[in-house]
């Protein structure tokens, strides 16, 4: 074969040099990754003395048995637990209303169904970063500063999902429903039965992006959550460095940054190809 | 578009959207309109009343040259982090998509920086840069450059920059893989066979080709970066040094909850909200548009 | 099992009239099959029986009881749909005992009203498969089946055929026939395809425009079309038409005549050019162009002899056999 034919396939020293890119690519990805696990496996006096090493130690139970039981203003695995609560209660709540509000959209003509659908569509728009004070406001005066309802509630008001269930529901065959009616299936009959287990990959690609978005939330944490047994993970790592020029345990915080990074990466890698839908789907 | 079929029903319907509207008009519509409503009065120095100044508080705020400045940080910083993070994805998702076997391998490799969180993202970053335990500030010293974010606002800035951008290569890295894995390979073997090298290949048929996804990638990309890597910049640098990294989400929080100026932050987060609807309307624009090709 | 009674059902939406009153009375174990082009208002017209449309107007019986206000599940009726409209994740077994579960009929009863059906549509090997895992065949069949299972009085088709190919379409053809009059219930069957209409039919309805133009037996219907359309759409290839004017008559009528009794001979009542000639086998379509560029076809035994393509000929055909149609397009 030609040499410039041969480009469309690359062989022989062009595909090393592909790889060695891709390779150098996934590196410059690792890194940071690698730097932190490596520093949640030493003593803090090994890092506070550089360079620090590049190659993990021997701290690693001391270190994580530390940060999960004890850690700095609250035991990390306290904080994973709010993370979690947080990350299931946003996914699984969104994805319940949605649900519901998208059927009723879909499957019925009600008085102000149009101006409902316009106003669902309008807090597309709005990231919570955006309406921070009045939202803030709203939870202390309902008394939900920190509480899991404080933390979920406003998250879950934007209709990402029950638009993405909208757009799905409008591909489902008429005739599904109406087969339905012929066997005598009511509404909510039909939506347990058919459209439910129809929308399974739907919704299951929707709770991989939801638990995600709730398990990272950063700045609604941050305000709402001045008890550091209501910290979720991911805001309480900058919490865990000292005011002033002290230093930092960067053992217990590199141990936490880690544990931060599990349970998502976890369910990314692990549910990739719905993780790869969610994603492709939610962006059209 | 309509269904042809629908359930009959008035209640029931009602009561299935009832706990979106409650959420929504509780948690959005309500705040939204607050910050709306605030953002035309000063609280009196007590906080006991308001006082209406009409378009006082924009006046106010756009003759304040942080904010001004903040404008000009926001979009030095946008433009940077996306074009930073679409170039690497670009350059990965290209080679990857050269490999017939393998590609799914890297892929994997590369995905999972998604979820790491951008405040996890800034800590580590952070980490590494650290002005005194940083391994590659260390580095950087022993080949005689004195590295210090906390002090040099170029640096600063570098710093959430190459930070915010790690997190987002994933994501577009997926979006332009998948691009290129849809343009057909005839498309591209028959310019190969009219002696296109792989540069002209690129310039004429993939990177045209490619343009849809690439349009939809960048208002992505300013939308993250406008919103979502408050994380990142609270982690490394709380918007410092001299409020060099202060990106616009970042001032609406710290005027707001740092500084207790409740009309100011609400003016701001009405011209976010502005913004925002903009970047929107063209998002949507370009959907609609993708819709008829 | 029982008559259904149509009463000058309407349908309008909004001012727009789409059914402009049917009325027909349906025997008992009687086959209809409605048959139209895309549009006339077959489709809406079953549905509104169904249920699945409201009635505007007149008057629905199933079993001598109005129907009108009864949700489709209290009609006593069941229905194929056009794509079948199985539920794509449930099993065969559980599409078919799906509307009784509904009704709560005991287990057992399912079970073996299930396997009853399944054996008639020879489905039993396929109970546990999904409805993805089938042909289009099995697939017709399954929805047939869940049809079956419900015992219903009327069955109501929405051209089922019309997603299978041609050869698969007239074996399903056959089959569903013999398995309506084996069970002996009542059916209405909508269809575009006018052979399937031929040859399923009890009676049939011809729409054209949301209006009934014709009910009859289908050789009734062929032998004595009420309108220029039911002429013009029943029998393949379609009836030849002739303005009176060309014939030298009143200019204010048209002439149809089947295509099988014309016939091409040296002297007739009309002069044409042979375009070309199909030969079938068993027939021939000879096709020609009248003066007026009228396009007419002759069909012949294949043992005639056929003229060249391009020669002169004359076109004769018997008086009894015209059909003369006024501008309306009504019979005269």
């Amino acid at each position: 074969m030609s040499e410039h034919t041969g480009m469309v396939e690359k062989r022989g020293a062009g595909l090393w040099l592909t790889h060695l890119g891709l390779i150098i690519g996934v590196a410059f990805i690792f890194f940071p990754i690698w730097l932190a696990f490596v520093a949640s496996t030493v003593t803090n006096a090994e890092i506070i003395r550089p360079p620090m090493p590049l190659w993990p130690g021997d701290q690693f139970v001391e270190n994580y048995t530390r940060a999960l039981t004890a850690g700095i203003n609250a035991p990390v695995a306290l904080m994973m637990w709010n993370s979690l609560v947080m990350a299931m209660g946003i996914a699984l709540g969104k994805i319940a209303i949605s649900l519901l509000s998208a059927f009723a959209i879909v499957y019925f003509k009600f008085p102000g169904r149009q101006l409902f659908f316009w106003l669902i569509f309008l807090t597309l728009m709005l990231p919570v970063e955006v309406r921070i004070v009045p939202t803030y406001e709203v939870i202390a005066n309902f008394g939900m500063l920190n509480s899991y309802q404080g933390l979920i509630l406003p998250l879950i008001a934007s209709a990402t999902a029950t638009f993405l269930f909208r757009q799905f529901f409008m591909t489902v065959p008429d005739e599904l429903a109406e087969a339905a009616r012929v066997d005598g299936a009511g509404p909510m009959r039909f939506f347990f039965d058919i459209l439910l287990p129809m929308s399974r990959t739907n919704i299951a690609a929707l709770f991989v992006i939801l638990f995600i978005y709730g398990w990272n939330q950063y700045l609604w944490p941050l305000l709402i959550t001045t008890d550091p047994d209501m910290n979720t993970i991911v805001m309480g790592i900058k919490q865990m460095f000292p005011s002033g020029d002290d230093f930092a345990h960067w053992p217990t915080i590199m141990a936490t940054s880690i544990l931060a990074m599990v349970p998502p990466v976890i369910v990314v890698v692990g549910m990739q190809k719905l993780f790869i839908r969610g994603l492709v789907e939610s962006e059209k | 578009m309509e269904k042809r079929v629908t359930f009959k029903g008035i209640w029931l319907p009602l009561l299935l959207v009832l706990p979106q509207i409650l959420i929504t008009a509780i948690f959005f519509f309500y705040p939204a309109g607050q910050a709306i409503w605030q953002s035309l009065f000063i609280p009196d120095p007590f906080g006991l009343s308001m006082q209406w100044v009409g378009l006082g508080n924009f006046e106010y705020l756009f003759s304040d040259r942080y904010y001004r400045a903040s404008f000009v940080t926001t979009a030095v910083f946008s433009i940077l982090v996306t074009v930073v993070s679409m170039g690497v994805a670009l350059y990965l998702a290209i080679l990857a998509d050269r490999l017939i076997k393998g590609s799914g391998t890297y892929r994997t490799l590369l995905i999972w920086p998604y979820a790491v969180a951008p405040a996890v993202a800034g800590v580590l970053w952070l980490f590494m840069f650290n002005t005194r335990v940083g391994v590659v500030t260390w580095y950087l010293g022993h080949l005689g450059y004195d590295w210090n974010h906390v002090l040099n606002e170029g640096e600063a800035m570098g710093l959430v920059v190459v930070a915010s951008a790690w997190g987002r290569i994933s994501y577009n890295f997926l979006f332009f893989l998948a691009g290129l894995q849809a343009i057909p390979k005839s498309v591209i073997e028959a310019a190969a066979i009219d002696g296109a090298h792989f540069w002209t290949r690129f310039r004429t048929i993939v990177w045209p080709l490619l343009s849809p996804t690439t349009f939809f990638l960048l208002v992505v990309n300013i939308i993250y970066a406008f919103f979502e890597t408050f994380g990142v910049i609270h982690t490394i640098t709380s918007g410092g040094p001299q409020q060099a990294t202060t990106i616009l989400v970042y001032k609406v929080y710290s005027d707001g909850f740092v500084g207790q100026d409740l009309g100011s932050s609400a003016a701001q987060s009405v011209v976010l909200l502005f913004i925002v609807s903009i970047l929107t309307v063209v998002q949507f624009k370009y959907i609609e548009r993708r819709v008829h090709y | 099992m029982a008559t259904l009674t149509l009463n000058n059902v309407k349908k309008s939406f909004g001012k727009t009239d789409v059914i402009h009153g049917v009325s027909i009375d349906v025997e008992d174990g009687e086959f209809i099959v409605i048959v139209g082009p895309s549009g006339c208002g077959k489709s809406t017209l079953l549905r509104m029986v169904a249920g699945l449309e409201t009635i505007s107007d007149g008057e629905v019986q199933i079993g001598g009881r109005r129907v009108n206000e009864e949700e489709p599940m209290a009609r006593d009726i069941a229905m194929v749909f056009q794509n079948y409209a199985l539920y794509p994740h449930m099993s065969v077994f559980d599409n078919m005992a799906y509307g009784l579960k509904i009704a709560k009929v005991d287990k057992a009863e399912i079970a073996e009203r299930v396997a009853q059906a399944a054996k008639l549509l020879q489905l039993e090997p396929y109970l546990n498969r999904k409805p993805r895992e089938l042909s289009g065949g099995q697939r017709q069949r399954v929805a047939m089946g869940r049809a079956i299972v419900r015992k219903p009085a009327v069955f109501l088709f929405d051209e089922p055929l019309s997603n299978l190919d041609a050869k698969l379409r007239v074996q399903m053809r056959l089959e569903i026939r013999a398995l309506q009059r084996e069970l002996g219930v009542t059916a209405l069957y909508v269809t575009h395809d006018q052979v399937e209409a031929m040859t399923m039919a009890d009676r049939m309805i011809v729409m054209n425009g949301g209006v009934a133009d014709q009910i009859g037996k289908p050789l009734e219907v062929y032998a004595n079309p009420a309108t220029e359309f039911v002429a013009g759409f029943i029998g393949s290839p379609p009836t030849n038409f002739i303005d009176g004017a060309l014939l030298g008559r009143n200019g204010t009528t048209r002439m149809g005549v089947r295509p099988e009794h014309m016939r091409v001979s040296d002297s007739g009542k009309l002069k044409a050019r042979v375009t070309y000639c199909e030969a079938l086998g068993a027939e021939t379509l000879v096709h020609l162009a009248c003066a007026d560029g009228t396009l007419v076809t002759v069909r012949q035994d294949a043992a005639a002899a056929f003229p060249e393509e391009g020669a002169e000929v004359s076109l004769d055909w018997d008086i009894s056999h015209e059909m003369n149609f006024d501008l309306s397009g009504q019979r005269v």
